[in-house]
């Protein structure tokens, strides 16, 4: 599977959970309400209608149950909030248990139509806790911050091009056009047809090179290559060239992985790429449809050194630069 | 060369700087031969527009030859020699915004994107001298300019019409004259201007030209509201008699078709306590507007009527009122002058003699007394009402 597609199969099953943990959110709902409203008759029901413990016992429960429900119904994580359920499920069955073992007659029947009940929410309770904590691990690219820890960093961006998509697909299939507008990006050097030998400025000066290939690619379409070999910082990137409904432009929409490592290199990645690293790529994009639709990168005298503009403040002040300040910033 | 720059808030200072030189290749540098101190200026010195810095070049209101053109602008958009006025809005014109003719929101003009992104949820075209929200471009209250996009913006003047009289088609001509056309003008319509100020009388003249049946004129210095008379229009003095009542006195109890918002973010009240509540919450930087220009047009506005803003906002304004916005029908419609949309239609108006733009000039000083000039602007002192200002 492409990364997109691994991305878009994550969020159907985040949606999935999300549903879910609202119908249970309403189940609790409804059986907290029952227990506050009417304590008597789910006694009656459960068959424990003759246990004093039990006049205590279920509105507390009812009181946990609301406790559910209102973090299940407002809150967004509902992996936690399942959790609390099933860990509630254990409780009610532990008490079922206990009062099953004193009762007989049509008591006992009673408590065992319940303790069935309570047996199969706990099962759909269960399966929808584990299945919520999974798509959280698949759906979210953790952000730098959790990647210190190492981990694979997922940004995306995208922006409308006023160019036909065939124009903006060989620009950048020339893959040597890249650090035009890829602000850490030096030099990409085709190979091969489909291989390329990368290099990127990296923290503290120094450089990080590695080779590349395209895995997948449809002319005016797409393009999806990775990283092979040894590369310090694995990584991958697709690009989509989508008609804009306008019929003239192209919507550019890319997705680029990094496999940080773990310790010091991670640390250091992650430092580099700061704390906003989408704003990094949207800045790039900008660069592109720049680069495109008005020939270059567009300079001002508070931001003059193009893409080699790292960080927006403090600028120098919009006034016209110097001999010696236009020369520093010559190369950029 | 001599620069007015940003010192701080409520302070201007000319100095030295270094000449400006082409950055891009469709640039053009421009010496400026006259300038002009705007209103909205006034914002950046009231310190009310964010991301100002020490020694900035403020002005986007000039005009001059050009000197020198950079290697991709093509001879025959622009050579050196040519005398231009500039518009202050920076636009590529290959954009989708340029393509649609909304070059004040040029999708490419603004290094700083990122920053009006974050403030106004989309990114802003670059503007000359405004602030690094609208890109850090130095601006043309100075000897020269840089002109980005030289090939797309700079109007040719080939006629021997004045400095005066095409100098302000590089913003509050074409600034008013949106205001009206925003208004879709019916020869019916009775069309109040807030503000007589010079992008108030243009919004005046234009709503006049465009067939208006009567104009009104909104404001509390009794010699702006002279100029305005001494035009042909009615006016109204809001320290005076409140706005609210005359303005169905004079419409048969219906209120004005179309209102014209020409104040903007730093509007005063004719009641002290409405103006201290604005003023003491835009202190505190709970608001960013005193919007009562804004509240009395959209209250006093006719049902089913146009409310155009041309009065520059920043930020959030409070007590919008809503209410009679949704259950009146009214539109309100607004946006930075898309310049370059207007400015040969314009230039056609005023050759023809049918708009005077030198008829709003009081003043005309030396770009080295530019302090003095914002001074008497600011305060209205000496019945200013425009300054040129001369490199």
């Amino acid at each position: 599977m492409t990364q997109l597609a691994v991305r878009e199969a994550a969020s159907v099953r985040q949606e999935e959970v999300q549903r879910r943990g609202r119908g249970l959110g309403w189940m609790s709902l409804g059986l907290g309400v029952a227990q506050l409203a009417a304590p008597d008759t789910v006694r009656r029901i459960s068959g424990v209608d003759d246990s004093p413990t039990s006049r205590a016992v279920v509105p507390l429960v009812g009181v946990r149950e609301l406790v559910h429900a209102a973090g299940l119904l407002t809150s967004r994580r509902k992996g936690i909030w399942v959790w609390t359920r099933v860990v509630g499920d254990a409780m009610d069955l532990t008490s079922l248990g206990m009062a099953l073992a004193h009762r007989g007659g049509p008591r006992r029947r009673r408590l065992v139509g319940v303790t069935g009940a309570v047996l199969g929410i706990t099962v759909l309770d269960l399966l929808t806790a584990v299945q919520a904590t999974r798509a959280k691990q698949i759906g979210s690219g953790p952000a730098v911050r959790g990647a210190r820890r190492g981990g694979a960093m997922e940004l995306t961006a995208t922006t409308t091009v006023r160019k036909p998509a065939s124009e903006v697909y060989a620009f950048w299939r020339d893959l040597g056009n890249l650090p035009t507008f890829m602000a850490h990006l030096q030099e990409v050097r085709a190979t091969g047809g489909r291989t390329s030998h990368w290099s990127a400025s990296a923290p503290f000066g120094t450089n990080v090179e590695w080779d590349a290939e395209i895995i997948d690619e449809a002319a005016g379409e797409k393009i999806a290559w990775r990283s092979t070999g040894n590369a310090d910082v694995p990584n991958a990137g697709t690009v989509r060239f989508v008609p804009a409904p306008d019929g003239v432009s192209t919507e550019v929409q890319v997705l680029l992985t990094y496999d940080i490592p773990g310790g010091p290199v991670g640390k250091a990645v992650a430092k580099y790429f700061g704390e906003e690293p989408h704003q990094q790529l949207d800045d790039d994009l900008r660069r592109l449809k720049q680069v495109l639709e008005t020939g270059e990168v567009v300079r001002s005298d508070g931001a003059p050194w193009g893409k080699r503009a790292r960080k927006e403040f403090p600028q120098r002040p919009a006034q016209p630069l110097s001999a010696s300040d236009l020369a520093k910033g010559a190369d950029a | 060369m001599r620069a007015n720059t940003w010192a701080g808030r409520n302070k201007v200072k000319v100095r030295d700087v270094p000449d400006p030189k082409i950055l891009n290749k469709r640039d053009a540098i421009v010496r400026i031969t006259s300038t002009a101190i705007c209103g909205s200026d006034l914002h950046l010195i009231d310190g009310y527009v964010p991301t100002m810095q020490d020694g900035d070049v403020i002005g986007h209101e000039f005009m001059g030859e050009v000197i020198e053109v950079g290697a991709g602008v093509p001879a025959d958009k622009l050579r050196v020699g040519d005398r231009v006025v500039v518009p202050f809005p920076i636009a590529c014109g290959a954009c989708g915004a340029c393509a649609a003719e909304l070059y004040s929101c040029c999708e490419n003009s603004n290094p700083n994107a990122g920053i009006a992104e974050k403030m106004f949820g989309h990114p802003v075209a670059g503007i000359f001298g405004y602030s690094h929200l609208t890109g850090g471009f130095a601006g043309g209250q100075a000897q020269y300019a840089r002109v980005p996009f030289a090939d797309v913006g700079p109007l040719k003047i080939e006629s021997d019409l004045t400095d005066e009289q095409v100098l302000f088609l590089s913003d509050i001509l074409p600034t008013g004259y949106m205001g009206a056309d925003l208004c879709d003008i019916q020869p019916t319509d009775v069309v109040a201007v807030w503000g007589a100020g010079p992008v108030g009388q243009f919004a005046m003249d234009s709503a006049r030209v465009l067939g208006a049946a009567k104009v009104i004129a909104i404001d509390k210095e009794p010699y702006r509201l002279q100029m305005a008379e001494r035009a042909g229009y009615t006016t109204i003095n809001f320290e005076e008699v409140d706005v609210r009542s005359r303005l169905l006195e004079l419409t048969g109890g219906r209120g004005p078709d179309k209102c014209i918002d020409a104040v903007g973010q730093e509007a005063t009240h004719g009641s002290a306590h409405v103006h201290a509540y604005d003023r003491a919450k835009q202190a505190v930087r709970l608001e960013t507007e005193r919007p009562h220009a804004l509240r009395q047009a959209i209250l006093s506005c006719r049902s089913g009527g146009i409310v155009s803003v041309i009065g520059v906002y920043g930020g959030f304004l409070d007590k919008f009122p809503s209410g009679a916005w949704m259950n009146r029908a009214l539109t309100l419609r607004t946006g930075q002058c898309h310049v370059q949309r207007y400015m040969k239609p314009l230039l056609q108006r005023i050759e023809r003699g049918e708009i005077d733009p030198t008829r709003v000039i009081t003043h005309t000083l030396p770009l080295d007394e530019a302090e003095r000039g914002f001074d008497i602007f600011k305060n209205k002192q000496d019945h200013c009402e425009k300054v040129v200002l001369k490199p």
